[in-house]
């Protein structure tokens, strides 16, 4: 099959497809978004089932704050950006770059992890506890499993950037690699529905 | 043009005969085959269209599937290779236009059907509102406009539409008729369903839940009684006249202790369980221990009301598995069958 | 192709239990999904007897309400999730690779894991059993009775743990087999030369991956319900009853065709074998597939009918869930043309496969029935239902698997299944299949309704109901005769040939059975449908090869997915008893919560080992290969 010796000026130029097990993991990636797709969208579902039973609880319309919600997502896009900067370093073979932009994503990750974190605490302060009604169980669940997306993709990057100090660029870590991205990415989109459906519908609708 | 009225002509006597044989099937007081009510009726029409229909699709197939079994079987050391057929444009164009077809026969009474039985009657002032509430194993059946709250036991004039507001206290059940019309779930928290039938001839009819609630669904039943509109009148006055307690003092302070910190007969008691006013005429004790003559008793769950009505309050548990009243009280002997005696002579004279 | 690097690694091969749990051959995963599989349809099977027995006459108090709950639950959940669906994923593994002539599956680690994670989700499920709290609000677990309030004990837990593991291990092998089916065919096997069976494991595959999620998502929110009280579906805190049903019922009707789709493509194989004649109508067999798995996601509130949700949702999924009748009408059709004019030899797994046709189609009416909304509203939740879906269960899937069981057996086990014992106890399960469930449909014509723990005496139901009871029992004593038929395959020597029909048609038959560890010493070169076949009648004995003989890349073995399943059944039993026992040393962690944690600790640090040592893999060499074919030549 395909060799996994290359050193890295030998690398072709997109060295996660270069073997089948490469193309399989990127495959079996894009499927698995595919399922994470329908995961996120029965979380929306049932949000939108669910927000207006506030019962006691505070209203979401009371409860946003926008501009800190703004400046997460402000944060989770650039990391977005900033990981696209990883997979062309890649491509370029440029390992330390790459390993940099690494660094980068996970450090604005952990930003806006740090800025959620602060905002359930303030959220059940204020009476919005998991248990307070339909809508505060159906919000954490949704923004909490976005969450907890994040905090996983923070983990697998870490994990990746050592390995990629310990063993190099090579065509077993690239395809990681690439699909960790793909991964970042797909979290930011569903940031931009939360923003969108959660915050900004919360507050106008 | 010819062959199309053949088909018809070939389906008619079928249909025909389907609907005698399925006519045949079951109790005229429970069975869908066996309506008793327009909406039933109107339900089976349907049912007996798609069968008709149905059952040409399984003969065809059964004719077929017959002929090539017998005639392309392999016979003994015959190792020819039959000719291998890609397909045939032809044949699949006309085993997806017939089903297509019959579909259209079927889609569009059934359409039709959908919105027609969804009539809203709950304004009409000629139709009797009933709100049902199921409760975990009984039914409350409340009549907004007349200020009565039974339970167990529907009773409704033959001669109007019967437009049923219907929710649960607790979880998902479904109220069903079968020979008066189908089912409609009960659902909590204000999420209510509207449905209506009519029972034009006078009789009991028997009904039953028909969603998983618990160790006690399969017990779940209750009846529908149709009488005339002068028996309905009397039956109405009756429920709202006040009713006497028990004779025998201290099986009154023992039915007013116990049973009435739950349960209501006429103007006294709770509103949260069964209401018993006028039980002593019901058909049936509990929803599935019904009432018969000493002489009449067949089955292992008739009895006389008395009998019933004493093995009941005796130990619920028995009967009715997870039942909400077991457990509740501690009642002596002689208050049990005292208290079963009152109530099986709490009847009402209206029929 | 020489791989200096990882012919440095020793080769790591275990033998004996070690090598079953390490394994991450899909021939033996395979074999793993039919034993767990068979032990699990063993266990529903035993419920379903216990269920006919209770029903055998007329307020019967055999069991007593709860257990008769908890029976119908387990009954119902056991035989979707943990028999029916790994039965076919037994199928698959056996017959995927070889069928597109690739050396595995795209990820044997993963495959191995998905096999793990439902076993041991199972496994969780049915310890319900043993610690007595069982899961007892129907294989639907409606909210609000399958909420603490109504369900206050940990049954209900079971079955949305043991689920959701399971659920897993489905989801990733859907995801498997996709990819491997996309990524992973051999060279000239076009998508449109794929065998049928292949083609359904695709479609399956994909409506794997699009439905479970959404159980998934349902089952998470019924768990942080009832753990952790949220308010999901309780409506005394604002919760909807009727979102549950929705989010099962995305799930769930797709969940019907993702069983049914695999055994429409073991009959199509079977069918087309036996008759010796090229499938009818290929090309719009494929078409039929797909347009129903496209179909079974717009349908799922046909379940709903009596839920109220108004006339025009009734009357769209109405007629949504009629069109599903004409592409499979269009599958009927195919396969009794080929037949037509064939050469049919009624083997046993022909005769389950042509059993299933008319079968099928009997289910396959009811369901057109069940489709016409107003109708429905007496037909739902009665016995109708229950006759009706286990036709094109049992009917359909499970007559499908029995036919792929005996059609596959010797390329599985180099044993071919006795055929008469085969064809027996093809008759006492087909007449047994009839009898039990024939009546049911009048039964609930006539005014039963569905999981009910008793019917009064004098109601007309007693006579059907024993006839059904005897069919049971019927259908019990076919599968004990399987049973007898496949221990009685293990006394007889490895003997089969390759092709022991000497009507195959497609590439699983041009190898040894049971097929070596590589499956192919040399690739194949397809060129055509039914590839095997159409060497044959051009006078080829095989496949002409796609590459020289050389040594063949292995994947190694692993522990690690067994650990990984191990993890969650430990974490999933920790977090369900945390408000039971008591803290751990003092701290606000109970000791539930303890268990949990180092159940994920397990899972968690398997996958971290993943990640972090590379799987070099080994080689077999060519010398080995060729010792191998030597026997043949």
């Amino acid at each position: 099959m395909s060799a996994h010796t290359h050193t890295e000026g030998q690398l072709p130029h997109e060295p996660e497809k270069a073997t089948l097990e490469g193309r399989n993991k990127v495959l079996g990636f894009w499927l698995f978004l595919g399922g994470e797709t329908v995961l996120f969208g029965t979380l929306f579902a049932a949000f939108l089932a669910l927000r207006d039973s506030v019962m006691d609880g505070p209203t979401p319309d009371h409860l946003f704050d926008l501009g800190l919600v703004a400046i997460a997502t402000a944060i989770l896009l650039t990391s977005s950006l900033t990981s696209v900067f990883a997979i062309q370093a890649m491509h370029r073979h440029e390992t330390k770059a790459l390993i940099n932009w690494l660094i980068i994503t996970v450090l604005l990750g952990l930003g806006f992890l740090g800025l959620e974190i602060y905002e359930f605490y303030h959220y059940v302060l204020e009476g919005h506890g998991f248990t307070t009604s339909a809508f505060s169980s159906s919000f954490y669940t949704l923004v909490g499993f976005h969450g907890a997306h994040v905090l996983f993709g923070i983990l697998w990057i870490t994990l990746l950037i050592i390995q990629l100090k310990r063993k190099g660029l090579t065509v077993v870590t690239a395809p990681k690699v690439y699909v960790a991205g793909m991964y970042w990415h797909f979290i930011d989109v569903v940031w931009v529905f939360i923003f969108t459906v959660v915050y900004l519908m919360g507050k106008v609708v | 043009m010819m062959k199309r009225w053949q088909f018809v002509k070939r389906l008619a006597p079928l249909m025909a005969m389907l609907a005698l044989l399925l006519s045949a099937c079951g109790r005229e007081d429970l069975s869908a085959l066996n309506p008793q009510g327009p909406v039933a009726e109107e339900q089976f029409g349907l049912m007996k269209l798609a069968i008709t229909i149905m059952a040409f699709v399984v003969i065809v197939v059964f004719a077929i599937c017959v002929y090539v079994i017998i005639r392309f079987r392999r016979r003994k050391g015959d190792n020819s290779i039959p000719k291998q057929v890609e397909g045939s444009h032809k044949l699949e164009i006309i085993w997806t236009v017939i089903p297509v077809i019959l579909l259209i026969i079927l889609g569009v009474p059934t359409v039709q059907s959908v919105f027609n039985l969804s009539k809203d009657y709950s304004n009409d002032p000629e139709a009797v509102k009933v709100i049902v509430t199921s409760h975990q194993y009984w039914w409350e059946f409340e009549y907004p406009e007349l200020g009565i709250k039974t339970s167990q036991e529907l009773v409704i004039p033959n001669n109007r539409v019967v437009a049923i507001e219907a929710k649960s206290a607790d979880v998902i059940h479904s109220f069903w008729i079968p020979a008066l019309a189908g089912k409609i779930d009960t659902n909590p928290a204000g999420n209510v369903n509207r449905m209506y039938f009519s029972a034009p001839k006078e009789g009991v009819y028997l009904g039953k839940c028909a969603e998983l609630c618990g160790p006690s669904h399969g017990l779940m039943d209750f009846k529908v009684k149709s009488v005339d509109s002068a028996s309905f009148e009397r039956w109405t006055a009756a429920m709202q006249a006040p009713v006497a307690l028990p004779s025998d003092p201290a099986i009154a302070d023992a039915f007013e202790k116990k049973c009435l910190a739950c349960h209501a007969v006429g103007d006294m008691g709770g509103p949260a369980f069964p209401n018993l006013t006028g039980i002593g005429s019901r058909e049936s004790v509990a929803g599935i221990l019904v009432n018969v003559e000493a002489d009449d008793i067949k089955y292992k769950h008739e009895d006389t009301i008395y009998n019933n009505l004493y093995k009941w309050i005796k130990n619920p548990e028995a009967i009715k598995p997870g039942n909400e009243m077991s457990n509740q009280y501690d009642l002596t002997e002689e208050e049990i069958q005292g208290i079963a005696k009152y109530l099986s002579e709490l009847t009402l004279d209206f029929e | 192709m020489a791989h200096a690097h990882a012919h440095g690694h020793a080769v790591k091969r275990y033998s004996g239990i070690m090598d079953w749990l390490t394994t991450v051959d899909h021939k033996k995963i395979g074999i793993l999904y039919l034993i767990a599989g068979g032990f699990f349809f063993l266990v529903g099977g035993l419920e379903a007897i216990l269920i006919r027995v209770q029903l055998w006459q007329p307020q019967n108090d055999f069991v007593s309400a709860n257990t008769y709950n908890e029976l119908i639950t387990m009954h119902g959940t056991t035989m979707i999730f943990l028999a029916a669906m790994p039965l076919l994923f037994a199928l698959m593994n056996a017959v995927i690779p070889l069928q597109i002539g690739a050396r595995d599956v795209a990820f044997p680690f993963v495959n191995s894991l998905g096999f793990w994670t439902f076993l041991f989700g199972g496994l969780l499920l049915n310890v319900s059993w043993i610690v007595g709290s069982v899961p007892d609000a129907g294989w639907t677990s409606y909210a609000p009775l399958a909420g603490t309030t109504y369900s206050g004990n940990h049954g209900v837990d079971y079955y949305v743990l043991g689920l959701q593991i399971a659920g897993i291990g489905t989801l990733i092998g859907g995801i498997n087999f996709l990819v491997t089916i996309i990524n992973m065919r051999a060279p000239g096997m076009t998508f449109m030369r794929m065998p049928m069976f292949t083609w359904a494991a695709f479609i399956t595959s994909a409506l794997i991956l699009f439905a479970f999620p959404a159980l998934t998502v349902g089952l998470a929110a019924l768990m942080f319900d009832r753990l952790f009280g949220a308010n999901f579906f309780d409506p005394s805190a604002g919760g909807n009853a009727v979102l549950w049903e929705h989010i099962f019922w995305i799930f769930g009707h797709p969940e019907v065709y993702i069983l049914i789709l695999p055994a429409f493509g073991i009959i199509s194989e079977v069918i087309s074998t036996f008759s010796r004649k090229r499938l009818f109508g290929y090309s719009s067999m494929v078409f039929a597939t797909i347009l129903i798995g496209f179909l079974g996601f717009m349908v799922w509130a046909h379940h709903m009918f009596t839920t109220g949700l108004g006339p025009i949702a009734n009357a769209l999924f109405s007629i949504a869930t009629m069109l599903i009748a004409v592409p499979t009408g269009i599958k009927i059709f195919n396969w009794l043309f080929t037949m037509w004019g064939g050469s049919i030899k009624f083997t046993a797994a022909n005769l389950y496969a042509v059993g299933f046709i008319p079968t099928f189609v009997m289910g396959g009416v009811t369901g057109v029935m069940l489709a016409a909304a107003p109708a429905d509203f007496q037909y739902h939740d009665s016995y109708f239902v229950v006759a009706h879906f286990h036709y094109v269960i049992v009917g359909g899937l499970v007559l499908g698997i029995f036919a792929g069981l005996h059609y596959w057996w010797p390329k599985m086990f180099g044993r071919v299944l006795n055929e008469t014992l085969g064809k027996l106890t093809f008759w006492m399960f087909f007449i047994g299949f009839h009898l039990t469930f024939f009546v049911q449909h009048f039964l609930g014509l006539m005014g039963m309704p569905r999981r009910i723990w008793q019917y009064l005496d004098g109601l007309g139901f007693n006579e059907m109901n024993m006839i059904s009871t005897v069919g049971a029992i019927m259908m019990g004593i076919g599968t004990i005769m399987f049973l007898i038929n496949v221990a009685a395959s293990f006394a007889k020597p490895k003997t089969a040939a390759f092709d022991p029909w000497e009507d195959g048609r497609t590439l699983e038959w041009t190898i040894p059975s049971p097929a070596p560890e590589y499956n192919f010493a040399q690739t194949p070169l397809v060129r055509g449908y039914d590839a095997y076949w159409k060497e044959k009648m051009e006078g080829r004995s095989g496949m002409t090869p796609a590459e020289p003989i050389g040594p063949i890349h292995m994947p190694s073995p692993s522990i690690l997915p067994f650990c990984m399943g191990l993890g969650l059944f430990i974490a999933g039993f920790g977090f369900m008893y945390a408000p039971d026992w008591g803290h751990f040393l003092g701290t606000p962690l109970t000791m539930g919560h303890m268990i949990g944690i180092v159940g994920l600790l397990i899972t968690f640090t398997s996958m971290l080992l993943r990640s972090v040592i590379d799987d070099h893999g080994f080689h077999i060499e060519e010398a080995e290969i060729l010792k191998d074919m030597g026997g043949k030549a």
